[in-house]
């Protein structure tokens, strides 16, 4: 990079002040990287071989398998069952994390912009506490929330008997995982929002902008960046979300399927692990797409700085 | 009070007083109606976990209880739930050390030796452990760990969680290193200590907060974590809490709801710990570094 020409601020203090030295400095860098090098590259390394072999967790193929090429890619996009899973994943990502986790943590960062005191962290400590316990335990308090026949939901609405995880089982995940991630999209734009100038929106109100005219004309602008970097993020962690397992483990019938449980299902409780690798490089490419893009967006936003 | 004929023209900005401040009352009216319906969104599911550990009789609603201490005798009588809590501390104190110690190590070389192609290596650190996500490599994570001989290894569950963690532990541990002073590694070397000398006596003690955050942070990643031990570990005596949680409400017959109650409330009780404590030291927030 060019950096080396000039001081940037944030960049690092240049000289060797303890006197490492090359050597010992690459000995520093060595367990990590090691870490590193075995359990990230490799494996990702690996998803590209596994994915055009036939292997399999047991049987003939277990001890022999074969390079059979692209067939478990066009194995894969003939499958009904994936096709289905890549659209349930769409849904998913789509309606808890752009739509839910996003819209809802802008509202409430937006409703509680200007308040200070219990109310704020009443409502602050609730959302980062859904955020933070283990997921097996969240699990389980939705199932309980959800239960069809004493769930607190039902005996709230008056409906005893609705079986939300049976008869909406995508509908259940995506509030679940709305429910789950908003903390981070909530906090992000708690942030971002007190980077917009009050005197703007002052003269806004003052000129009978509605909130929705403010939103738009006002907040938005300086809040773009914020926005780009939380949906990318949130995307990106919700497309790769395992927790929907531990709800629904994917049914009834395959009707929440998200890809992380299809994954788990064909290769790890079918065994097949060369088409389950096959998907997993789909699975790659997406990440890194968003990944890339992410990235581009950091790099752009860094020079115009 | 006449003038409330003219209110109609709202485009004119003095004439509108009152419709003004019914407007302003009704948005505040929303606000507050909207605030209370999230408060209950989030507080809903989460009612289960205060009542039914210290009711008499659990059920799966939340409900006032019946008030009784008797419930955590189950997890007494449970071979597997304070076990499994050990081994969730095991596997979490593993991974933050680990992670800690090889990320400052790498920091602090990145830091203060220009290794060319250094940024370029911390980026595509960080693109590369965003993607490869446990989730999309799960196949050859098992793979890899059953030719290694790492299934049902408690060990095998460390380093590949280390892995994973690493590179945005080493990221944020080189922020903290590069905005320290390196005077006093030159003084110190000035008197002849040596470079681990002058990381474990002069560093160390400078970047305490960083390695805090870190350590705070694997902690809380593997505390929770439920995928990789799900995929690794075999048998019931080396699972941590995530997984035992999911084989007490997953596992035959009717759930045991006195056991999976106060066992998840013993479980979830040290990350909420560990969050009240952060936020009331640091304040639970956002501050310039996100929004870069």
């Amino acid at each position: 990079m060019v950096e080396g020409a000039r001081p940037v601020p944030g960049a690092s203090p240049a000289p060797d002040a303890a006197g490492l030295g090359r050597a010992r400095a690459t000995g520093f860098l060595v367990p990590a990287m090691v870490l590193i090098l075995v359990f990230l590259v490799v494996p990702a390394a690996w998803t590209i071989y596994l994915g055009v072999t036939n292997y399999r967790l047991t049987g003939l193929a277990a001890a022999h398998p074969e390079v059979v090429g692209l067939d478990n890619y066009t194995r894969a996009l003939g499958d009904e069952r994936f096709r289905t899973s890549l659209l349930l994943t769409l849904q998913f990502v789509l309606g808890s994390a752009v739509i839910g986790q996003a819209g809802l943590g802008f509202a409430i960062a937006f409703a509680l912009r200007d308040r200070r005191g219990p109310l704020r962290r009443l409502v602050e400590g609730f959302v980062l506490l859904s955020w933070i316990l283990p997921s097996s335990v969240v699990a389980f308090l939705w199932i309980a929330l959800l239960d069809r026949d004493a769930g607190t939901l039902n005996a709230l609405l008056g409906i005893p008997g609705t079986a939300w995880l049976l008869d909406h089982p995508m509908l259940s995940i995506i509030v679940f995982n709305t429910w789950r991630g908003t903390a981070f999209s909530m906090m992000l734009y708690a942030a971002a929002l007190e980077n917009v100038p009050r005197s703007h929106l002052e003269t806004a109100r003052l000129a009978g902008a509605s909130t929705w005219q403010q939103l738009r004309d006002v907040v938005f602008p300086h809040i773009r960046g914020h926005v780009l970097t939380n949906l990318l993020l949130i995307s990106l962690w919700t497309f790769n979300d395992f927790a929907p397992f531990l709800i629904t483990a994917g049914g009834p019938e395959q009707r929440s399927e998200i890809l992380p449980v299809y994954v788990y299902k064909v290769a790890l409780s079918g065994g097949e692990l060369g088409f389950g690798a096959a998907i997993s490089f789909v699975m790659l490419l997406i990440n890194l797409v968003i990944a890339l893009v992410y990235l581009r967006m950091l790099g752009r936003r860094k020079e115009a700085a | 009070m006449t003038s409330t004929a003219t209110t109609a023209s709202s485009t004119e900005p003095t004439g509108d007083r009152p419709a003004v401040a019914v407007r302003h009352l009704l948005a505040q009216v929303g606000r507050y109606t909207f605030l209370c319906v999230v408060l209950g969104f989030f507080a809903l599911p989460l009612l289960w976990l205060a009542t039914a550990p210290f009711d008499d009789t659990p059920t799966v609603t939340a409900s006032l209880p019946a008030f009784t201490l008797d419930n955590f005798r189950a997890l007494l009588d449970n071979p597997y739930a304070l076990s499994s809590l050990l081994n969730s501390v095991y596997l979490a104190a593993g991974t933050a050390v680990l992670v800690v110690a090889f990320a400052a190590l790498a920091a602090y070389a990145l830091s203060r030796v220009r290794v060319p192609g250094r940024d370029a290596l911390l980026y595509g650190l960080l693109l590369l452990s965003s993607i490869v996500t446990g989730t999309a490599t799960m196949v050859p994570l098992f793979e890899l760990a059953f030719r290694l001989n790492l299934i049902d290894s408690r060990l095998g569950v460390i380093l590949i969680l280390s892995g994973g963690l690493l590179p945005a532990a080493i990221f944020i541990l080189k922020d903290f290193m590069d905005s320290t002073p390196t005077s006093y590694e030159e003084s110190a070397r000035v008197f002849g200590a040596s470079p681990l000398q002058i990381m474990r006596h002069i560093v160390v003690p400078l970047v305490r907060p960083g390695l805090a955050t870190v350590g705070v942070w694997a902690v809380a990643n593997v505390w929770g974590n439920f995928l990789v031990p799900f995929l690794l570990l075999r048998g019931p005596d080396k699972a941590p809490a995530a997984v035992i949680m999911y084989t007490l409400y997953t596992e035959g017959g009717q759930a045991d709801l006195r056991l999976l109650s106060t066992f998840s409330l013993l479980y979830s009780l040290p990350v909420a710990l560990m969050f009240v404590f952060v936020s009331s030291r640091y304040g639970f927030r956002f501050h310039g570094g996100i929004k870069r």
